[in-house]
């Protein structure tokens, strides 16, 4: 599979509305104030140009909210009571634009969604059904730090085709067969010309260095459990946090979820929608008993769950990509990087 | 694909109240499909979660034991939503269950051991479903002896009062059931804290395993008792609580550090529990 | 404003070692541009950390419910008002607090200013004062800051702090300003179009709560949204169930809200639900003359039952 080159005019539109020949395609739209990652209507939509969404693009894979099951409930209906699954729509789809970061992010999600003995029926064939194609980021935001956490502005990891952004046009790796072949129903292409190759090292050189170091997750990594959940640099760290849940809903590496059942008349329906830990009812006991019920105790949670345990649990690399989100939307500045750099340091239990 | 949130659709067969004050109910369970059942293979110590359609899921300890056939029974405390909705449910209704989930008691470490069981309150289902199953002709030669501790406040708060008395009668079991008092004149057996009895009755700690499920309060004074008696942390077994939803391990709700109650756990040994933090 | 950093680093100190509090709720500078972290000090040293500038927009009253023992709190005319609320409401007692008045000159909105940079990144901002210097990787701007309010700061009619221990400053003149000129174009639109405009603003809500929690007025234990018996609404993102939350939310503040901005402050898909908030604001003003917080012994209106309380539904 070897690079490929596309000018920017026949892109837009022509290769983006081929693919919406095809599959549905999911792409960077801007909307307000923000960019999102919305199903295209049109190619012109697509905003290639963008920095990144304020939401992650994890509604592709979990929705915010989603049917799970469907039943009856009425009294002379034999079925009554009995689950029926919710129709879904697992076609093919393309996630267009979306940066290494969260690629990333939805492998080490597929940890916890895809295991030897439980598979996540929806969030599997969702990804089984997805091409991702990736666009390099040539300007890291301030509050990027991917390249600490194991991933980088052209980071291959979780793509099937990483573009980048050449001024005039897109060069194109092709990194799997499912993106080989998705990108066949499109034209236009070309072979790379010998200076754009040349240029292509350096421009991920400097996109690498204008990206600030941050902590080592190793360092955390190598820190005892226990030693890192009795540390005292909890009860500062937690004093701003106002338990809003924005963090985690904005963060694509958080995946925690709430099953509830909505009824109407002689109907229902069984629903999941994202939870958050930040939130005193995620462990409230029926019986009123609740192990995280001081918010110190949910702030470490966060933290050490990211950090740490996910680290500890797939012995691999920590659950964030260091895509700066949660220290961009945080209403009160609780900075990720500053957290986990009291968590890596056994001496510093003082701000940075 | 086999969809793991697809609870398998059960119809109640019975409804006992098991205690005087009417919070505990055991419900007898069958499978409308007989394929089902053969699906819902479980070992002891499992728990699943019963699912009630408009209403939500719980997750509770299977109270029956692999080796008896045809039904699954679940001893259900009355606490929330749904389980206030589930003690008005009757025999013909229609639920459903998903499982069997968790991991189970080790029973490949218990085979050729004493078993030291210790329970209190509504905390013994899973206990009950490891007594049927020690006890049962296939299953008693693979075990030396089972000393059983059972209490609960006062005699109308036990559960399976018939079979506390059948399995008292036996020679291959010794029952000790206590309750903390009685106003009976005709209790006949002991009266005294859970940790009390354990102490006085002192089974040896020799090629013994301990597992010990109840409330809090319980659990905490009676593991210095068997501390003392020689049952090092490895050899302590317990069953933990949780909240949990998916019961999967994919939720993410029911984690104690690393660990996932509802898919590493609920069953820790005390040696396991005492590298992880402390927030259960 | 620099004065005001000045200020609150020395009585913070002053108050520590003195040991008249045990903690001072104040401001730190934060890590990224025009954001400051809520910060509490313990000791006379960690205070020397404590700021004041434009961006101290969110609410530190938001703190103060059922906290112990005795502390200062730095607090603008907004966040005053909300300290009465929380003394007539019973959240903190009054012996507890000792209130370090800042007599407020508006805050920052930074979504405006980034705006105006047209996605331009910013790596540092200075707040001068009057106005702010932007800088990035290859510019450089400066800003009037009078142009670039908070939207409640710039409708302010209460920047002096209403309740306080130490004035920090000479009190700022009150602006006399027509708060609700926005609310009245909603209230004058027909039905059908009201209908679109509130769906329309409330339909990128995530419902992540992060309005509420940062609302010193939502203080309670279990919200109407996670109650389960009975289960008031959903938690999706379903329009109704939306619509309910930030409707409820907003009746649940009503009289009680200081519009201090913290809950457009924290929202991070951007809604302006101060929308609801200021249209009750508005009905409260109307119907019973009164302003949250304003006067200390005054009960807010929805809590108080008055022979004489207008009854416009009556016939």
């Amino acid at each position: 599979m070897s690079d490929i080159y596309i000018e920017k005019g026949n892109f837009i539109p022509g290769v983006i509305e081929r693919l919406m020949g095809r599959y549905r395609v999911h792409g960077p739209v801007k909307n307000g104030r923000f960019h999102e990652f919305s199903l295209l209507k049109n190619a012109a939509e697509a905003d290639l140009g963008f920095q990144n969404t304020r939401l992650s693009p994890k509604e592709i894979f979990h929705p915010q909210a989603e049917r799970m099951f469907e039943f009856s409930l009425a009294k002379d209906d034999p079925q009554a009571g009995i689950l029926k699954e919710a129709d879904k729509d697992f076609s093919p789809r393309v996630v267009l634009g979306i940066r290494p970061c969260d690629a990333k992010a939805f492998q080490l999600d597929d940890a916890n969604f895809i295991t030897e003995t439980i598979k996540d029926p929806w969030w599997a064939r969702r990804r089984e059904a997805a091409t991702m194609i990736g666009l390099a980021c040539d300007s890291p935001c301030p509050t990027c730090f991917c390249t600490s956490m194991g991933s980088g502005p052209y980071d291959t990891a979780g793509l099937d085709v990483l573009l980048v952004d050449t001024g005039d046009g897109y060069v194109a790796e092709v990194l799997s067969e499912r993106g080989e072949n998705t990108l066949l129903v499109t034209s236009g292409w070309s072979s790379v010309s010998s200076s754009v190759r040349a240029s292509l090292a350096d421009k991920k050189k400097a996109a690498e260095r204008s990206i600030a170091g941050t902590f080592d997750p190793a360092a955390i990594a190598k820190r005892e459990m226990l030693e890192l959940y009795n540390s005292p640099i909890w009860e500062e760290v937690q004093f701003a946090c106002i338990n809003c849940g924005t963090c985690t809903f904005v963060c694509p590496t958080c995946w925690c979820f709430d099953i509830q059942e909505e009824v109407y008349e002689d109907k229902g329906e069984r629903l999941r929608m994202w939870d958050s830990c930040m939130f005193p009812l995620f462990t409230l006991h029926g019986s009123g008993h609740n192990p995280r019920n001081q918010k110190t105790q949910r702030v470490r949670q966060r933290f050490m769950h990211k950090l740490k345990y996910y680290q500890d649990k797939y012995n691999s690399g920590p659950a964030c990509v260091g895509c700066g989100r949660c220290v961009q939307a945080c209403p009160v500045n609780i900075d990720i990087r500053q957290v986990g750099r009291q968590m890596a340091s056994p001496d510093c239990a003082c701000p940075a | 694909m086999n969809n793991p949130y697809l609870p398998y659709p059960v119809r109640i067969d019975s409804v006992i109240t098991e205690t005087e004050d009417r919070n505990l109910k055991t419900f007898k369970l069958v499978f409308l499909d007989p394929e089902d059942e053969k699906k819902f293979s479980y070992t002891p110590g499992q728990f699943a979660i019963l699912s009630v359609a408009g209403l939500g899921e719980i997750p509770i300890g299977i109270a029956t034991s692999p080796t008896e056939q045809g039904f699954i029974k679940f001893t259900v405390n009355k606490v929330g939503k749904v389980t206030n909705h589930l003690h008005n449910m009757q025999a013909g209704d229609i639920m459903g269950v998903r499982g069997p989930m968790g991991n189970c008691y080790p029973w490949d470490l218990l085979e050729g051991k004493n078993v030291v069981i210790i329970g209190g309150g509504f905390a013994f289902t899973t206990l009950r479903s490891s007594i049927v199953y020690m006890i049962d002709p296939k299953n008693r030669s693979k075990f030396g002896k089972i000393d059983v501790v059972y209490g609960a406040r006062f005699p109308g708060l036990l559960l399976y009062k018939d079979e506390l008395a059948q399995w008292e009668r036996r020679s291959d079991i010794n029952m000790h059931i206590t309750v903390d008092s009685s106003s009976d004149p005709n209790w006949k057996y002991n009266v005294g804290f859970v940790p009390a009895v354990t102490k006085q009755k002192a089974p040896s700690a020799e090629n013994s395993y301990a597992i010990i499920c109840g409330p809090p309060i319980m659990i905490k004074f009676t593991l210095p008792v068997l501390t003392e008696l020689g049952f090092p942390p490895e050899r302590i077994i317990s069953s933990l609580e949780m909240r949990m939803k998916c019961g999967i391990g994919i939720c993410g709700r029911c984690n104690i550090g690393t660990e996932y109650v509802c898919k590493d756990g609920p069953v820790f040994t005390l040696e396991q529990l005492s590298k992880l933090p402390t927030e259960y | 404003m620099q004065v005001y950093s000045e200020k609150i680093r020395e009585a913070a100190k002053r108050l520590l070692s003195e040991k008249r509090v045990d903690a001072v709720i104040g401001f730190r500078r934060g890590t990224v541009p025009f954001m400051n972290e809520p910060f509490l000090a313990k000791t006379p040293e960690q205070a020397d950390q404590f700021v004041w500038d434009g961006n101290c927009g969110i609410n530190l009253a938001n703190y103060l419910p059922k906290m112990t023992g005795n502390i200062a709190i730095a607090a603008k005319g907004c966040d005053s008002r909300s300290i009465v609320i929380h003394l007539l409401e019973n959240q903190i007692k009054r012996e507890q607090l000792y209130v370090l008045g800042i007599p407020c000159q508006a805050m920052t909105d930074k979504a405006k200013i980034q705006e105006k940079l047209n996605g331009r990144q910013i790596l540092q901002a200075e707040d001068m004062g009057g106005t702010v210097r932007v800088s990035g990787r290859d510019f450089e701007q400066t800003f009037e800051r009078a142009d670039f309010l908070q939207q409640n700061c710039a409708i302010c009619t209460h920047r002096n702090p209403v309740i306080y221990d130490e004035l920090l400053g000479e009190p700022v003149k009150e602006q006399e300003i027509d708060r609700y000129e926005d609310i009245r174009k909603i209230e004058s639109m027909l039905s059908e179009e009201k209908r679109l405009y509130f769906d329309d603003l409330i339909k990128p809500c995530i419902r992540c709560y992060a309005c509420r929690n940062a609302c010193p007025a939502c203080y309670c234990p279990t919200c109407f949204v996670d109650e389960s018996k009975p289960q008031w609404m959903g938690k999706t993102t379903d329009p109704t169930d939306t619509r309910t939350f930030h409707f409820l939310r907003a009746f649940h503040v009503a009289g009680r809200c200081t519009d201090c901005g913290s809950c457009e402050r924290s929202c991070p898909v951007g809604i302006k639900m101060r929308m609801f908030t200021k249209k009750l604001e508005k009905e409260v003003k109307e119907l019973y003359g009164y302003e949250a917080g304003v006067i200390q012994d005054q009960r807010p209106p929805l809590d108080t039952y008055r022979p004489d309380d207008p009854e416009p539904f009556l016939g």
